[in-house]
């Protein structure tokens, strides 16, 4: 009689007890010497459980469909030109921004991830770290394989690693990644895992996957959805190691709250990025920043943290803050984005008449009163041929490295938020308490950020002038400015001919 | 703060292959609320939602595991407790 098919419970223990061994050889502690100094205590790495119970096996297969199913489309969408059915090109700036400041991050979590497979102690903590490593790979390489096909016919998409390491504005994710990257294990994790995949990635993906469909790109909703179904796997990987470290020991818990504290606010602020991409660069937006906000942060987040109350872990600091920020954020960071448009990587447009209308609606109380008269004043001078981009460069935040835009929300809004701390006998500057708590925290590792503003001034990015600059970041001169009038924009009304270009002008 | 402090939530994408599993969803969770959204189907309760192996293989016409459920999966919201029969998310 051939043996009965182990239920799933017993194939996941087969998977993930006793793999690993009390080396006696070397020492234990070198054989993982990143796991202890960070001061999180296990004592028991058999308590770690993966609620997916995911095996080898079944990973692969599931893996591999994923991933036939995801070429399949690929394939079909290059045959049928899909390229045609995208809402208009302006579209295509929230993909150069996504291919060179999203894929880059998948590309770091796989490298992250690969590190703790080796370096946790637990045999199934590894195993879930090791299957995260190929997942990240694979997020980075099918965004490459499929933003290929929109490189053959749009400009900006041509280098993004490169880029990544370069652009002033990518240092944002840059900072935020390598930030997590030269952390201890237990930090990356919270970092990456908790802070970046459950409490904020739907953020990210699920508004920005939605507004592709929205916006006729179903080769981004494709590869989009197909990233997804691995993030819930490590979204409930984020949730067991935050419960794992806290039934551990009760020592455990501030270490947990301050990374919390810590990596929600770096995280946020690099979704800031994002908040612009939906409510600006997406031709239709399906849902304004502040809404999916209110869903998925205050509601889907308020509700886990008042699960996670029972362990003592409260609300990550300042989240009042950035609740009262999402009325505002959106429109800072694309008017940044239009002010200096000749130094981005993609097309830079102001808002339309129904665009305007619809952040009227819904940004009642903040997009009429305060934003909506400098996006008609840049327009006048638009029409009257006066319009400048600015002429300096911005002073950035030295913790997130975004440029000193964001504005006292709960007081005046109209009052630049800016906070300052001496350390060396040198003075920092920040956009926020949150990001001036984390300098003050680890000072001796935000004074080694890596600032483009101050390494263009220092002569390190490729010359003086802009146009130097630009050519050192690799980007054409076609890449830049306003979408009306660029390569992409008359590619686009031979496609569709005259009709569109009175809608979009 | 929002009034709503146990959501559990699950979205699945919109196609074909998931709809047999928001069927079973709709069967097994009377009082969920089910979101049509541009790609996708977001699906809420307060408290806990369950996906029923037997459920989905009444609506499919064939066997069905559990686990198939990644290929649809974009987010969710919850506490996993997943085994041969059922998968269910809640807030305890
Ligand atoms: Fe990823
Ligand atoms: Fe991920
Ligand atoms: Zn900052």
């Amino acid at each position: 009689m051939p043996a009965k098919k182990l239920n799933l419970r017993k194939r996941y223990e087969l998977l993930t007890r006793g793999m690993g061994w009390e080396t006696t050889y070397q020492k234990m502690d070198d054989v993982f010497p990143y796991d202890s100094f960070e001061g999180i205590k296990i004592t028991d790495w058999d308590k770690w459980e993966d609620p997916f119970r995911l095996t080898m096996d079944s990973y692969w297969k599931f893996q591999a469909e994923k991933e036939k199913k995801l070429y399949a489309v690929i394939d079909s969408f290059a045959q049928n030109n899909g390229q045609t059915n995208l809402a208009c090109a302006s579209y295509l700036s929230a993909i150069k921004l996504f291919i060179t400041g999203v894929t880059p991050l998948e590309y770091g979590a796989h490298r992250g991830f690969a590190h703790l497979g080796r370096h946790f102690r637990g045999d199934g903590a590894r195993i879930a770290c090791q299957m995260q490593a190929i997942d990240e790979l694979r997020h980075a390489q099918t965004q490459v394989h499929t933003i290929s096909h929109y490189n053959k016919h749009f400009s900006g998409l041509h280098d993004p690693f490169h880029q990544f390491d370069r652009v002033w504005y990518l240092s944002v994710p840059k900072s935020f990644i390598e930030d997590a990257m030269s952390s201890g294990p237990f930090e990356f994790i919270t970092s990456i895992s908790f802070a970046f995949e459950y409490v904020l990635t739907n953020l990210l993906f699920v508004p920005f996957m939605s507004g592709a469909a929205y916006n006729g790109d179903m080769a981004t909703v494709t590869f989009g959805f197909s990233a997804q179904s691995d993030e819930s796997r490590h979204m409930t990987l984020g949730l067991e190691i935050i419960k794992f470290m806290l039934e551990q020991h009760e020592d455990n818990l501030p270490i947990i709250q301050r990374w919390m504290d810590k990596h929600f606010w770096r995280a946020y602020r690099l979704l800031g990025l994002v908040a612009a991409m939906q409510d600006y660069m997406l031709t239709n937006s399906p849902m304004s920043w502040k809404e999916a906000w209110e869903v998925y942060f205050v509601e889907n987040g308020g509700a886990l943290f008042e699960d996670l109350s029972r362990y003592g872990l409260k609300m990550p600091k300042y989240h009042e803050l950035a609740t009262a920020e999402a009325d505002h954020i959106s429109h800072q960071i694309w008017s940044v984005f239009c002010s200096l448009g000749n130094a981005t990587g993609f097309h830079t447009f102001l808002p339309t008449e129904e665009k305007m209308a619809w952040l009227s609606e819904k940004y009642p109380d903040t997009f009429d009163k305060y934003y909506r008269p400098r996006f008609e004043y840049w327009a006048e001078q638009k029409k009257a041929g006066t319009f400048e981009y600015q002429k300096g460069l911005p002073q950035l935040c030295q913790v997130c490295q975004i440029p000193m835009v964001f504005t006292e929300v709960q007081t005046d809004p109209m009052q630049i938020s800016y906070r300052v701390t001496e350390h060396g006998g040198d003075k920092y500057h920040f956009c926020s308490d949150g990001c001036k708590d984390i300098f003050e925290h680890e000072p001796e590792k935000y004074v080694q950020a890596w600032l483009p503003v101050h390494q263009i001034y220092q002569g390190n990015c490729g010359g003086p002038t802009l146009p130097e600059v630009l050519d050192w970041y690799k980007f054409k001169p076609e890449d830049s400015g306003d979408y009306i009038g660029s390569k992409d924009y008359h590619r686009w009304q031979e496609w569709k001919g005259a009709d569109k270009k009175v809608k979009q002008a | 703060m929002s009034d709503k402090k146990n959501t559990v939530f699950l979205i699945l994408q919109d196609n074909e292959d998931a709809r047999p599993i928001i069927e079973a969803v709709e069967q097994d969770n009377p009082d969920a609320n089910i979101q049509y959204q541009p790609g996708m189907v977001r699906m809420e309760a307060a408290g806990r939602l369950l996906v029923n192996r037997v459920t989905v293989e009444e609506n499919l016409g064939r066997e069905w595991d559990v686990q198939e459920l990644h290929l649809n999966l974009i987010s969710l919201g919850g506490n996993i407790d997943e085994d041969e029969d059922k998968f269910e998310i809640s807030w305890r």
